[in-house]
């Protein structure tokens, strides 16, 4: 029932936004729907928590620690979206920007996201999870082109073809684990149930498998932004608004990934091999080496960013790769708090673009000193994505360094290399930006400050002390994809 | 009654070199049919031949042997063909001889000959079509083989009576490579036939001809040999088709009731094959020069896809 | 109609969808594309309801049905629509050449067959072989979204790929559960919205529905 509420309330209030339109009130709905949402998610964590284990809604849906836990994520970040987004895109729609049914589709798409990113997290069916996953593509692919300029409808034909290229081998690796389910569980609906397949998931054909786990990578992998599969993602998530930018880089990447790991858990149980963990630390590893090297390049502050989700997304796919308990649970904590970490960033790299009126780094500067909370948002947050302590994305990615000397101490210099690179880049980058005197025609603004800090602060104490229950939790969610 | 199996091959030759001229005329009738033109009748070729063969010879200058030797060449090798394919029946000595590659290398011959007696005078139009029907021929050769290997696999032979001989008792099964083959085969003929949309038989227009551009300087009886030849070109690429694709009714042996049947059954096979012809190309313009690579292309393609076909799905 | 002999028509109609997936490739003209795209649809909804005869299957009459109506009527209703509003009827060019395009082809229906072996050898079913020209038509309509640079070509093969997945589908399991099913024709309508939208958008913006135009966002050095 808490199921069927968590996923009713999203789709409730998008066709109440596509119904009202652009009422006065309409972000003011956007954020009470994503909060609801958000303590329905709660509830339902504390739920599991108390039950210790997995609740099976029905056939349809289930719940685990670890889906649970981006199930939270998702709906917390979403809050705090919608709530940087009332104040950014009131800020957009005073600069021109987008009017009155853009702002209605708007709230409409973002609050259907929402409930797609939901369905792939809970479903139990592998076919669901495929069908929610290019909802959520064709829900936000209207929403990168959603200022109409040459470059973000290219951006989003883009993000449309070759997401729709990439997923359709996704499907096509489901149809053939849906061949080597049903010679196991049988024909009909439940051979495609995870929790049916978790079970037998030694019994299947590991010939089949493994060819169903190459398609399953390549599909889900270009969804998560992958070498050499990331072509489309830095136009995705630097055209369009920045709220979108931010749940696209934050949320959607990591439901890809979640999906990744699902199928690999099955495989590894076929194979028991490290067919799977290699192609993805493979992966893992080339995106995060191509990303940090490609953020060298860059002139235009949300691709920067849009490649530093590349290459976190790259650093966690390794660590999922690499498999055991301290790297999976490094992954799974990296997940969240780059999540967290890489909002936050949109958020204040969106505000200092509407003050200086463009996406250049180079024209982006003394951020500082015209807008102080701007500037050290956009300071901290970067901080915390290149790894420094305390931040929390510098222990996962030290719990990830840490299982790579231990299990492939070969591959530990490409990772650190990968690592200090990206390091460089983003600092080199920002700093400038930051930093300095106030350039002529720098506007000031109202922030959203709000969300940008509670994102940071939340990074910093998983960063500093991670509560007992919260561990032990993560070990729960590390134990499901042994 | 039996015959003799080089009676069968001596009849074939005859049957062949009579019945080419009349096939040509049946082609012909029926396409100043479909174009609403009074037909010359189906004996025109005979009368046309007759004519040509009591005319002299007018040779150029610097006409070499070559020259003079390609009409007697494409003649006899054309002829040849006629005991390779088999029309009536299957049991045919000098079959075991040669099989379809070979045959498609007899064409070859054919046309390599053709093409130097075209450059052998040195004029511009012969130099022009040998090098249109040489590029033509590069397309179409591999094109041909593939959709006759296709047949090939299905029958497990390369020679043609084998094929006919497994085919022709093969209990009727759906069979997407053989239709693929059939249609890239249709494709090649119309080309290597030089019919529209390839090639236009009828026209002498200088920017459009191919074969008649090579064999424009002749006249008197070469002219008459390499006209004749061309008929049973035609003809033979019909019997080929039909005992690749359609050999029910030739006789397995030289029982004489059995050859009159599948003579019966071959006129039949011809007038609606002619009449298959004269709607494509009645229904189709002749494609520009450089569009050729591309439906001899797919033509290879449809091949191969059969080829593929069988594979994959038979 | 004997067992055997829904065996070959399944057949046959598996080897004329490879014939209309090459045909994609070839097509210059957007109207042809449409057509060729619709009887694509055509011998897919008819393998299907062939399958589900055969097999005994009868929710794949639905599925057959469904294909009818989304891929034969509705989907070639709607591009035809769009391309006569549009006005777009030039021929289209081609980055890579035809006949190197089709060589290309060839090796990818190749390559679909040896990777589908292993499939072919454990499968039962009546359907096993045609999985290879699923796949093959999958990969073929991923050739077309490469080497075609238009916007309409490239939606057309995004959805040749997803009747090659469709068809994969019954090929290899007599279809998926039906939840699976509808809810991918559902994403598939909702792409239909939104190509549509796209088309207006990029025909205003770039006054033409070639996407080479769109070349704005590329690496900056």
């Amino acid at each position: 029932m808490i199921l069927l509420s968590l996923l009713g309330i999203s789709i409730l209030v998008a066709l109440l936004l596509a119904f009202i339109g652009d009422w006065r009130y309409a972000p003011e709905i956007n954020i009470g729907g994503s909060l609801l949402t958000f303590f329905v998610s709660l509830v339902l964590a504390l739920q599991v928590y108390r039950e210790g284990g997995s609740i099976a809604g029905s056939d349809y849906f289930f719940v685990d620690y670890l889906n649970i836990s981006l199930v939270v994520l998702t709906t917390f970040v979403s809050t705090t979206t919608a709530i940087f987004s009332r104040r950014y895109m009131l800020v957009e729609r005073e600069h021109g920007r987008v009017g009155h049914w853009r702002m209605r589709f708007y709230h409409a798409m973002f609050q259907l996201f929402i409930f797609a990113m939901l369905i792939a997290l809970v479903t139990n069916n592998f076919g669901v999870l495929w069908i929610s996953m290019e909802l959520a593509t064709l829900a936000t692919v209207l929403l990168v082109s959603l200022y109409r300029t040459p470059t973000s409808i290219e951006a989003a034909w883009k993000y449309f073809i070759l997401c729709g290229v990439g997923i359709a081998q996704a499907l096509f690796g489901t149809v053939l684990l849906y061949f080597a389910a049903e010679r196991v569980v049988g024909a009909g609906g439940n051979a495609l149930l995870w929790t049916n397949l978790s079970q037998v998931s030694g019994q299947l054909d590991p010939t089949v498998m493994r060819l169903s786990f190459v398609f399953l990578m390549v599909g889900y992998g270009t969804k998560a932004g992958l070498v050499p599969l990331h072509n489309w993602l830095p136009d995705a998530h630097s055209e369009g608004p920045t709220p979108v930018s931010a749940v696209l880089s934050g949320l959607l990447l990591n439901i890809a990934l979640y999906a990744l790991i699902r199928c690999k858990a099955l495989v590894d149980g076929s194979l028991g091999s490290g067919f799977a963990g290699n192609i993805m630390m493979g992966f893992g590893l080339l995106s995060l080496l191509t990303a940090a090297f490609s953020m060298l390049r860059q002139k235009d502050v949300k691709r920067l960013f849009a490649y530093s989700s590349i290459e976190h997304m790259g650093i966690a796919t390794f660590a999922f790769g690499l498999g055991g308990p301290i790297a999976t649970f490094g992954g799974v904590l990296h997940m969240i708090v780059h999540s967290l970490a890489k909002s936050a960033t949109f958020f204040s790299v969106g505000h200092a673009a509407q003050m200086h009126g463009t996406q250049e780094m180079a024209q982006i500067r003394g951020l500082i000193r015209g807008n102080p909370a701007v500037g050290w948002g956009l300071f901290l947050g970067v901080m915390a994505l290149a790894g420094m302590p305390p931040f929390g994305i510098f222990t996962s990615e030290f719990l990830i360094l840490t299982a790579t000397m231990k299990d492939a101490p070969l591959l530990t210099p490409l990772l650190l290399l990968g690592l200090a690179v990206a390091f460089a880049a983003l600092f080199r980058k920002v700093q400038p930006m930051v930093t300095g005197l106030i350039p002529a025609g720098q506007k000031q603004l109202t922030a959203a400050n709000i969300p940008v800090f509670l994102h940071l602060a939340l990074v910093l104490l998983l960063g500093i002390y991670l509560p007992g229950f919260l561990a032990n939790w993560f070990h729960l969610a590390v134990e499901i994809l042994k | 009654m039996s015959l003799h199996p080089f009676g069968i091959e001596l009849l074939q030759f005859v049957l062949l070199l009579g019945l080419a001229p009349a096939f040509a005329g049946w082609v012909k009738t029926l396409k100043c049919l479909a174009q609403g033109r009074t037909a010359p009748g189906i004996l025109q070729p005979y009368r046309d031949i007759r004519r040509l063969f009591g005319k002299d010879i007018v040779l150029a200058e610097n006409a070499s042997w070559i020259f003079r030797f390609t009409p007697y060449l494409v003649f006899g090798v054309t002829a040849v063909a006629a005991g390779i394919i088999p029309l009536i029946s299957v049991d045919l000595p000098l079959a075991a001889t040669a099989d379809v590659i070979a045959l498609v290398m007899l064409f070859g011959i054919v046309r390599f000959f053709t093409a130097l007696a075209g450059m052998d005078i040195g004029t511009a139009f012969g130099g022009m079509g040998s090098s249109r029907e040489m590029m033509v021929a590069s397309l179409a050769e591999p094109a041909m083989l593939m959709a006759v290997f296709t047949v090939s696999l299905a029958s497990n032979s390369s020679s043609l009576t084998q094929m006919v001989a497994v085919m022709g008792h093969a209990e009727f099964v759906i069979r997407p490579s053989l239709a693929f083959a059939l249609a890239a085969f249709i494709m090649v003929a119309l080309a290597e036939t030089g019919r529209i949309p390839v090639d236009n038989p009828a026209t002498h227009l200088e920017l459009t001809m191919v074969h008649e551009a090579m064999i424009l300087e002749y006249s008197g009886r070469h002219l008459a040999l390499i006209e004749w030849a061309g008929m049973m070109k035609l003809t033979l690429f019909f019997a080929l088709g039909i005992a690749a694709f359609s050999p029910w009714g030739i006789a397995s042996d030289g029982d004489i009731g059995a050859l009159l049947l599948a003579f019966g059954s071959l006129l039949l096979k011809l007038a609606v094959g002619a009449l298959v012809m004269v709607l494509i190309e009645t229904g189709l313009a002749k494609m520009r020069l450089f569009r050729l690579p591309e439906y001899l292309g797919s033509a290879f393609l449809l091949a191969t896809l059969g080829m593929i076909a069988f594979f994959i799905l038979e | 109609m004997t067992h055997t002999f829904a065996v070959q028509l399944n057949s046959l109609l598996a080897a004329l969808i490879l014939l209309t997936a090459f045909a994609l490739l070839a097509q210059r003209k957007i109207l042809g594309l449409v057509h060729i795209f619709a009887w694509q649809g055509f011998f897919l909804a008819l393998s299907t309801a062939v399958i589900g005869y055969a097999s005994g299957e009868h929710h794949l009459y639905i599925s057959s049905l469904l294909t009818l109506v989304m891929k034969v009527i509705l989907l070639p209703y709607i591009l035809y629509t769009l391309v006569r509003k549009l006005k777009v009827h030039r021929d289209i060019d081609a980055v890579v050449n035809i006949p190197t395009t089709m060589l290309l082809g060839i090796m990818l229906v190749v390559f679909s067959y040896h990777l589908t072996a292993p499939i072919r050898e454990l499968s039962n079913l009546m359907t096993r072989s045609t999985l290879a020209v699923a796949l093959a038509t999958v990969m073929l309509g991923m050739l077309m979204m490469v080497t075609r640079r238009h916007a309409v070509t490239q939606i057309l093969g995004f959805l040749a790929m997803e009747n090659g997945l469709f068809f994969a589908a019954t090929s290899a399991t007599y279809g998926m559960p039906m939840v699976v099913e509808l809810g991918v024709a559902l994403d598939l309508l909702i792409a239909a919205f939104i190509f549509g939208i796209f088309f207006f958008h990029i025909s205003t913006t770039f006054e033409s529905l070639d996407v080479e135009q769109m070349a704005k966002l590329k690496e900056t050095d």
